[in-house]
């Protein structure tokens, strides 16, 4: 399945920031090894991205050796023989798991915490309910006032499902950083929260779910005020997709790894 | 997203979060993928939009439409489809939030620390 590799290689090493870096021990699944008893790890530089998780052969490799796309799977501590093992495993059982051992115990935590909450559907799930939030902070804003409703009437036309007032990706710095200014946006004018409605709410809104795992925890199950149809369930059109890309990733490592190898040695400075 | 098709090499194209599959039309697995970060979303003549990508803009990914309202739809549902632009959407949404109760909306998750919702300074 093709890819456009070098848009991703490029988004893997430009500087944008990171959610999380680090070195780990990544197991090697041996598949064509009959005689080959025992398991073996291979030190890899791991960056988080967002949903995307790539590793490479060094920390300053220039171009990544491998990619798990972190959607549909629960990230779990890992019943291995080596302690400060997780796993990253696929709601689809035919895409390989990922087991990593981390240098300690905090390391583990902080990586298990990191790719948990690091899939698209997660961080869209958040924003849906922030959205709700504003929107009802709006109304309640609205509402309070004695004067007519305040509109967003200087020009900043604002809809509150399409935050149009974030830059799209037109321009590229913006993109490279990924964040920019904002204006002093908003329905209110100096910040004054009207007291009716600080407690309006009768109960804050639910967590929002982590991802079913296996592993115990306590957030395991769905918030009962998120309906499931927010939820994106692992529908099969949208797992073969990724279960074609980390098929795709995982016979073809060895390959990529040369030929990167290669070309960086031919290219390296 | 329903899969619209696109012509030129008539394929189905499907938006799975940050990532634009294609399929040939009578076949269930992709034969390829896009990953929509970093990328510039354009709209060219009527029916027509294309993806360009921030290392090399003037390679164009180019995509007809059945019909101009279906390009439109695409091409807004493509600019929002990135990860960073989810997050650019959260902090936007936190912020004023924030503004107008005072309270930080994340706060009650247990998530406010999270690096991935922070402001580009504070993360790794």
């Amino acid at each position: 399945m093709k890819l456009n590799e070098r848009s991703v290689a490029h988004y893997a090493t430009c500087d944008s920031p990171a959610d999380h870096a680090g070195f780990l021990r990544k197991r090697v699944e041996r598949h064509h090894h009959a005689h080959h008893h025992g398991t073996s790890y291979q030190r890899r530089w791991f960056v988080l991205k967002g949903n995307l998780l790539f590793y490479f052969e060094e920390r300053d490799s220039r171009e990544p050796v491998g990619l798990v796309v972190l959607e549909g799977c629960t990230v779990e501590l890992c019943e291995a023989a080596e302690e400060f093992a997780f796993a990253i495993r696929f709601d689809d059982a035919g895409a390989r798991a990922y087991v990593l051992v981390a240098d300690g115990q905090t390391a583990m935590e902080a990586w298990v915490k990191a790719l948990s909450r690091a899939s698209f559907d997660y961080m869209r799930l958040v924003v849906r309910e922030l959205e709700k939030q504003l929107e009802e902070a709006c109304k309640s804003l609205a509402a309070c006032r004695k004067s007519p409703r305040r509109s967003s009437s200087s020009g900043r036309k604002r809809h509150l499902s399409n935050p149009a007032l974030l830059p799209l990706q037109e321009k590229p710095t913006a993109l490279e950083n990924g964040y920019s200014t904002w204006g002093s946006g908003g329905c209110v004018p100096g910040g004054a929260t009207c007291p009716d409605h600080d407690g309006g709410q009768t109960k804050p809104p639910p967590l929002p779910p982590r991802r079913r795992s296996a592993a115990s925890s306590a957030t395991g199950s769905p918030a009962p005020g998120l309906s499931p149809a927010m939820l994106e369930s692992p529908v099969s059109p949208e797992t073969i997709c990724f279960s074609k890309l980390h098929n795709w990733y995982g016979q073809e490592i060895a390959a990529l790894r040369r030929e990167w190898q290669e070309r960086q040695k031919r290219g390296h400075l | 997203i329903p899969p619209f098709p696109a012509v030129l090499k008539k394929r189905l194209v499907k938006l799975v979060v940050n990532f634009l599959f294609y399929f040939r039309t009578d076949e269930a697995e992709p034969i390829g993928a896009l990953l929509l970060e970093h990328c510039r979303i354009t709209k060219e003549e009527e029916n027509v939009f294309s993806i360009s990508f921030i290392e090399e803009p003037e390679r164009k990914y180019c995509f007809e439409c059945a019909t101009e309202e279906q390009c439109q739809e695409w091409v807004e549902a493509l600019k929002r489809a990135s990860y960073e632009f989810l997050r650019r959407s959260l902090i936007f949404y936190r912020n004023e939030i924030q503004k107008m109760t005072g309270k930080d909306p994340l706060e009650q998750y247990g998530i406010s620390e999270e690096a991935r919702f922070q402001l580009g300074t504070h993360r790794q």
